[in-house]
């Protein structure tokens, strides 16, 4: 007899067999990828991407069918997927080299450079057609089989919970704007190019939410180039593309919280919640991982700022007398804004920032400041010591691909879901700092309600240990929350609430665990 | 330097802890003979659940204990020497202190049942106790039907870990309704048909006459007092109750009544003795609370309280508003004040009660039948903020206070549906009142000016 516990960690039959029918769609576009050549693409397309929903869809049917609504958490820390047992490790390891294939080798994909398409790349030839009238590229297998994924999970989600209204809509939100903005979209405006509606122009591919620094490339010359040349509607997306960064989202951060665009519009946000909400359990909640977490998200956005500055500085011109905008007025503008946001910040919001996050932003300021002046007074040449294509290659082979992708995305059944998010996006990182210290969203923590149970901190994706913040009655109020409402849902006696509110009192670092008697509460608030 | 001794780890031990560190730089050192580390209590089933792995519900890292300098003794204390200020620690060693903080919590209740001691019965209270059910209740195979014995809190969550392994359970409770001794009918009502929805044998009405062994001296089945019914079975579990853990205290010239009795302040008979907790008793009950609560809050408060005497500020433990949570199975339960049972409330006290026509949610309003004064407030599956609660409780709102203002105490997750309008229609129909739901207001809410 065995003396340890065995709890069902193993999945049923029907699950099984929906695991093979999805693996059967899989193995359509691995025969592809090794150089079958299928005869009716469209057929064997439709045929994979079909066998691949009905098996996620099949798998999730079997998994909460005749459960009452519900947390529905039970055995996943038995299994080996989600434990980081040896299937999670499989798992993660085939999401990476599917990364690393995609992004440095799409040959073997069945990319041909000037030629037609082979391998699983062709075989998307027939839908990339049909919307786009191009044929398909990696990123076009790449985004729709993504849009599948998030789409086929996102069903699952919400069937998970089902008894959740807030994370039903969210999960139909991110749906949305991955199948229209990020997917459809985009293939239809190229359909536009060269059309007398652009002007003759060719408007580069553009996934209308993707902001930057998250679309860190928004801003190159040939970007640029794009927009300028496709007429009033290209002109309209450029404006579009600096609206979103400097109104938009400040504004709907201000209002909700960084949660409106991570948790119901981004698609990195939308994959992490869906197709990844398996594994959220997995980040790190020790406060090392903060430190670390700290450290590495606010250098990424350093580095992007400084990258976007040298991309745009190199193709801009010295002479005023061609465009408003020259290489010297630029640096300056974006010399004085940051100069400004520093200083507000210093200003009004010192006493709440730590002792630490004081000296990194006071060394960042310094660095990215002497830096621009440096380049200032020497004239041509490199931008910020580095070559600006240098430092653009450096940031999307380092950032854009291996972090976001390759780790942020392959590593989901070892680091979490949310790894790239928590600890690479500098687009998180700018509306968390934002969320941080001006903004009206909080988690609210119910008086003194909180038993400690830690179901909050371990389904966290973002590796908050909300519990710390619940036990003492204080609110959460964090850079990285982007508030994907878990910690609510799996709280056992409802002591968590999402909300917006007025920005007095916040914070509530007071602690305030109500129910015991008044003098008491003033002496344990005593500091 | 202070010498401060606390027995025991768990919330009120490890409050007072806290407390005093914080206060204070007194030496603190805290024994405990179950575990290593705090853990938190109430969350072991979801280890069992496989929702969280027991490192999961230690609330703060190892290190957290060094760093604040309370030191942790593994160990069983055998006897409290009052005379000489020294305990003796698993039969061997002896550990002096100054100040001696009692928090060593429950035991499950056993009642004398014949055959409550056999292998493969159990209470569920401590971490020794889910290591236990890993042994009696691994899996559906080993243990092909568990027996639950007292239909409780701890009855009902040892349901839900069973079920969570698909392991049959029958769930014995002595009332003729699922805790109707604290709850409502109503309310006691909704639960009984979720228990059947989760497809848990519910006898209700039903005690146990005896738990029968085979031959080896284990569980084999038991007997039903009120039908003589024979339910064979794998696993028992008791769940009637617990019961202030303080055997190693006889003789050591404490006062002992259920618990190791104290005074408002928290103090035994004897100088520089203190006890908190589950194991407290008080000599008077106060207000209407019980003179023991083994409740995961008070244990919180009386650790504040006690740490604010033992530091110089001499404190009296005057708990506030009563407030409470639990969850059956899916249904989260919290209640704000006091909701008295129909057996045990008072006769001044007037129910509404409000259940929704589909779902299992529902709400128990109690007031004063004359004065209209708003007494308490059970809720079960829509969440309320205590606050607010707790706020209305001390201005003393009435019953229609609280009812137009309902909106303001939801604490549901945004985009849930609200159910204000229809549980004021309710209360209208059924006063003759014409009272309107005020929208909901965030400067009511938050207290702005």
């Amino acid at each position: 007899m065995a003396l340890t516990g065995q709890p069902p960690r193993e999945i049923s039959l029907n699950q099984k067999l929906a695991s093979i029918t999805g693996m059967l769609g899989l193995t359509v576009l691995l025969l592809a990828s090794f150089g079958i050549n299928f005869q009716n693409k469209g057929l064997w397309l439709t045929v994979s991407l079909g066998l691949i929903t009905a098996g996620i869809l099949w798998f999730s049917y079997e998994q909460y069918k005749g459960k009452s609504a519900g947390i529905k958490n039970d055995g996943v820390w038995f299994k080996s997927l989600t434990n980081l047992g040896f299937w999670g490790w499989i798992a993660g390891l085939s999401i990476t080299t599917f990364y690393f294939i995609l992004y440095f080798f799409p040959k073997y994909l069945g990319l041909v450079e000037g030629g037609d398409n082979k391998g699983v790349i062709a075989l998307f030839d027939p839908l990339s057609k049909a919307l786009s009238g191009n044929p398909a590229s990696q990123w076009f297998v790449y985004g729709a089989l993504y849009t599948i994924a998030i789409l086929a999970f996102g069903i699952k989600f919400m069937w998970k919970y089902r008894h959740n209204r807030y994370e039903r809509l969210r999960t139909m939100s991110v749906m949305f704007f991955q199948t229209a903005f990020a997917f459809i979209i985009p293939e239809l405006m190229a359909r536009l190019n060269g059309t007398s509606v652009l002007n003759g122009g060719s408007l580069p591919y553009y996934d209308l939410k993707n902001i930057w620094p998250l679309n860190y490339s928004n801003f190159e010359g040939y970007r640029i180039k794009g927009f300028l040349s496709s007429g009033d509607i290209g002109f309209a997306m450029l404006i579009f593309g600096i609206v979103s960064i400097f109104v938009i989202t400040p504004f709907l951060t201000y209002k909700y919280g960084k949660r409106w665009y991570c948790s119901w519009v981004c698609g990195c946000g939308g994959l992490a919640e869906t197709a990844g909400d398996s594994f959220r359990q997995l980040s790190d909640k020790t406060v090392k991982a903060w430190n670390v977490e700290r450290w590495i998200i606010h250098s990424v956005i350093v580095f992007v700022t400084l990258m976007t500055t040298a991309v745009i500085y190199s193709y801009l011109g010295n002479d005023t007398s061609k465009y408003w905008l020259t290489k010297s007025t630029f640096l300056i503008g974006v010399a004085t804004l940051l100069t400004a946001v520093f200083a507000l910040v210093m200003i009004f919001k010192r006493d709440q920032l730590k002792k630490d996050a004081q000296y990194g932003a006071i060394g960042y300021f310094v660095i990215i400041i002497s830096l621009v002046l440096i380049h200032f007074y020497s004239g041509e040449g490199n931008v910020f010591l580095f070559k600006s294509g240098a430092l653009r290659k450096n940031y999307s082979f380092l950032i854009g691909s291996i972090f976001s992708g390759v780790i942020g995305t392959g590593f989901y059944p070892i680091f979490g879901n949310r790894a790239w998010c928590r600890f690479g996006c500098p687009m998180a990182g700018i509306m968390g700092f934002q969320q941080r210290l001006f903004s009206r969203f909080r988690i609210t923590t119910n008086g003194g309600q909180c038993i400690s149970c830690g179901n909050c901190s371990t389904y966290c994706e973002m590796g908050i240990d909300v519990r710390a913040y619940a036990q003492k009655g204080e609110n959460v109020v964090r850079s990285s929350c982007v508030g994907c409402g878990i910690c609510s849902a799996v709280c056992p006696r409802g002591v968590l609430k999402l909300e917006n509110g007025p920005l007095e009192g916040r914070i509530d670092s007071n602690q305030v665990l109500l129910g015991n008697d008044v003098d008491l509460m003033n002496l344990v608030n005593q500091k | 330097m202070e010498n401060i001794v606390i027995i025991g780890n768990g919330i009120a031990g490890i409050s007072a802890a806290r407390h005093i560190r914080k206060l204070s730089d007194k030496r603190i050192v805290i024994v405990s003979a179950e575990t290593d580390y705090f853990f938190s209590r109430t969350a072991l089933m979801y280890v069992y659940m496989g929702h969280m792995k027991f490192e999961h519900i230690q609330p703060y890292e190892n290190w957290f204990w060094e760093k604040n300098r309370i030191e942790l003794v593994r160990g069983y204390v055998n006897k409290v020497d009052t005379a000489n200020k020294q305990l003796l620690l698993d039969s061997s060693r002896a550990l002096h202190y100054d100040k001696l903080i009692i928090a060593t919590g429950s035991k499950p209740n056993k009642f004398g049942w014949p055959g409550q001691d056999l292998h493969g019965v159990q209470g569920l209270y401590s971490k020794q106790d889910l290591d236990m059910l890993e042994i009696n209740a691994p899996n559906k195979e080993v243990c092909k039907r568990a027996v639950i014995v007292g239909g409780g809190l701890i009855g009902i969550e040892l349901a839900e870990m069973l079920r969570s392994r698909e392991i049959p359970v029958t769930f014995l409770v002595r009332e003729d309704s699922f805790w109707n001794g604290v709850l409502p009918n109503g309310e006691s009502q909704l639960i009984n048909e979720h228990i059947l929805e989760h497809h848990i044998d519910l006898r209700l009405g039903a005690n146990l006459k005896e738990i029968v062994a085979d031959e080896y001296g284990r569980v084999k089945s038991i007997i039903v007092q009120e039908t003589g019914e024979e339910i064979p079975c794998d696993m028992v579990g008791l769940t009637a109750g617990v019961s202030p853990n303080i055997g190693f205290l006889q003789d050591s010239g404490i006062e002992l009544g259920r618990g190791v009795k104290v005074n408002r302040f928290l103090e035994t008979n004897v100088k520089d003795i203190y006890a908190i907790g589950d194991c407290a008793e008080q000599h008077e009950p106060i207000g209407n609370r019980r003179p023991i609560e083994a409740v995961w809050y008070t244990g919180r408060m009386m650790g504040e309280t006690v740490a604010q005497t033992i530091c110089g500020n001499t404190l009296e433990y005057k708990p506030g508003h009563w407030f409470n949570s639990a969850k059956f199975l899916d249904i989260e339960y919290q209640t704000y004040g006091w909701v008295f049972s129909e057996k045990g409330k008072k006769e001044e006290e007037q129910h509404f009660h409000w259940r929704h026509a589909t779902e299992k949610l529902c709400i128990t309003l109690a007031y004063h039948k004359d004065s209209n004064l708003f007494l308490g407030i059970n809720t079960f599956g829509i969440r309320m903020r205590h606050e607010v609660f707790d706020r209305w409780l001390t201005e003393g709102r009435t019953a229609d206070y609280i009812m137009e203002h309902l909106a303001d105490a939801n604490f549901d997750p945004e985009f849930f549906k609200h159910h204000e309008k229809a549980i004021i229609a309710a209360y209208n129909k059924e006063t003759g009142k014409s009272l309107k739901p005020k929208k909901k207001s965030l400067k009511r809410i938050f207290q702005l000016t």
